[in-house]
């Protein structure tokens, strides 16, 4: 299953939610403000470590990366994905979840 | 927007003959809208109407048909609750017709 | 309306307070017009989507409406599979007995379980 969330974690319990009900073997993708999750010395980063360790596969959207200079910064574990690598993980996943 | 007289008194009703205001629903009216749908209102047809008020005013919401035609069944008897006994009553629809006779707004999902 | 093709396992899940903002029931609106296609529905709560469920809603003063019956009406509509996280109500101080339906109450992992058992889900 892949799950895909859009909500900064600084603002909202969104990504905690979707940590908390991801299961080893499932991908999550951060796209547009969840992409602050991703990067080195947020507050976020201690969940979604948790979450690596325990098998859920994270990636996260370049361009939203890049339009918030957050490229750069991204901890270790997270995989970079550019639009097409969006569509693949569609492709792959025959389930989606949206979280909003 | 259009409007429908009952009883000297002038309501507003929508582009396709719902009642605007839910609280203007008065007897006198239904039968004008009923009127306007070319339906003479018999005592099946306002048992109809009741059950539909009593169910929008318990849950909210106007029932899909298939709903309304179970509740109906359950409540008022099997032969009643068929799609066949809606229709003879309210020819385009029971949803549509007995719910605009009965003040209520468009079923949700109503195809 | 006739099903065609397979049954499918849909969860709609929902995270957010009533009147906040409009998901709470935009989505119920969804849930009572998926009836309509005979697929396998239930409902999920979490978070502050626990909220909507909470006895004694009264929106007169905020001249809004009160659509938490509707959630009685689903029983109605053949959708009983209700579900609620007690992780989520006992954050808010909430149980089962504020809740104005019968639900099915899990803990977190017994809700990933159930949405891993899901063809499809939405979120409001």
């Amino acid at each position: 299953m892949l799950h895909i969330v859009n909500k900064s974690p600084g603002e909202r319990s969104t990504l905690a939610s979707c940590l908390a009900h991801a299961r080893p073997g499932h991908s999550v993708l951060l796209i547009e403000d969840a992409v602050y999750a991703a990067t080195k010395g947020h507050a976020a980063a201690g969940a979604v470590g948790r979450a690596i360790g325990a098998g859920v596969k994270l990636f996260v959207l370049r361009p939203d990366l890049e339009a918030r200079a957050r490229a750069g910064a991204v901890a270790e574990g997270i995989v970079q994905v550019d639009y097409r690598g969006f569509v693949d993980l569609v492709t792959q996943n025959p389930r989606v979840q949206s979280w909003l | 927007m259009g409007t429908i007289d009952a009883g000297g008194k002038t309501y507003e009703v929508d582009e396709e003959g719902y009642l605007v205001n839910l609280a203007d629903w008065n007897e006198e009216l239904a039968g004008e809208i009923a009127k306007a749908e070319k339906i003479e209102m018999s005592d099946n047809h306002w048992e109809v109407v009741n059950f539909l008020r009593e169910y929008y005013n318990e849950y909210q919401i106007a029932p899909a048909v298939r709903v309304l035609t179970k509740a109906i069944g359950k409540k008022l008897g099997p032969e009643k609750g068929s799609n066949q006994y809606l229709y003879e009553l309210f020819p385009y629809g029971p949803a549509k017709q007995a719910c605009k006779i009965a003040g209520l707004p468009k079923p949700t999902g109503c195809v | 309306m006739e099903a065609t093709g397979t049954v499918k396992k849909f969860l709609f899940v929902n995270r957010k307070a009533p009147y906040g903002s409009v998901y709470a029931l935009e989505g119920l609106e969804v849930v009572l017009i998926s009836a309509a296609f005979d697929q396998d529905v239930g409902l999920a709560f979490l978070d502050d989507g626990v909220y909507q469920l909470a006895k004694g809603q009264n929106t007169k003063a905020i001249e809004a409406k009160n659509f938490s019956p509707t959630y009685r009406a689903l029983e109605g509509y053949d959708i009983e599979k209700l579900y609620v996280e007690r992780e989520s109500l006992e954050a808010r101080g909430l149980t089962e007995d504020d809740l104005l339906v019968d639900v099915t109450v899990l803990d977190a992992a017994g809700m990933a379980a159930l949405m891993d058992e899901m063809d499809v889900m939405i979120s409001f």
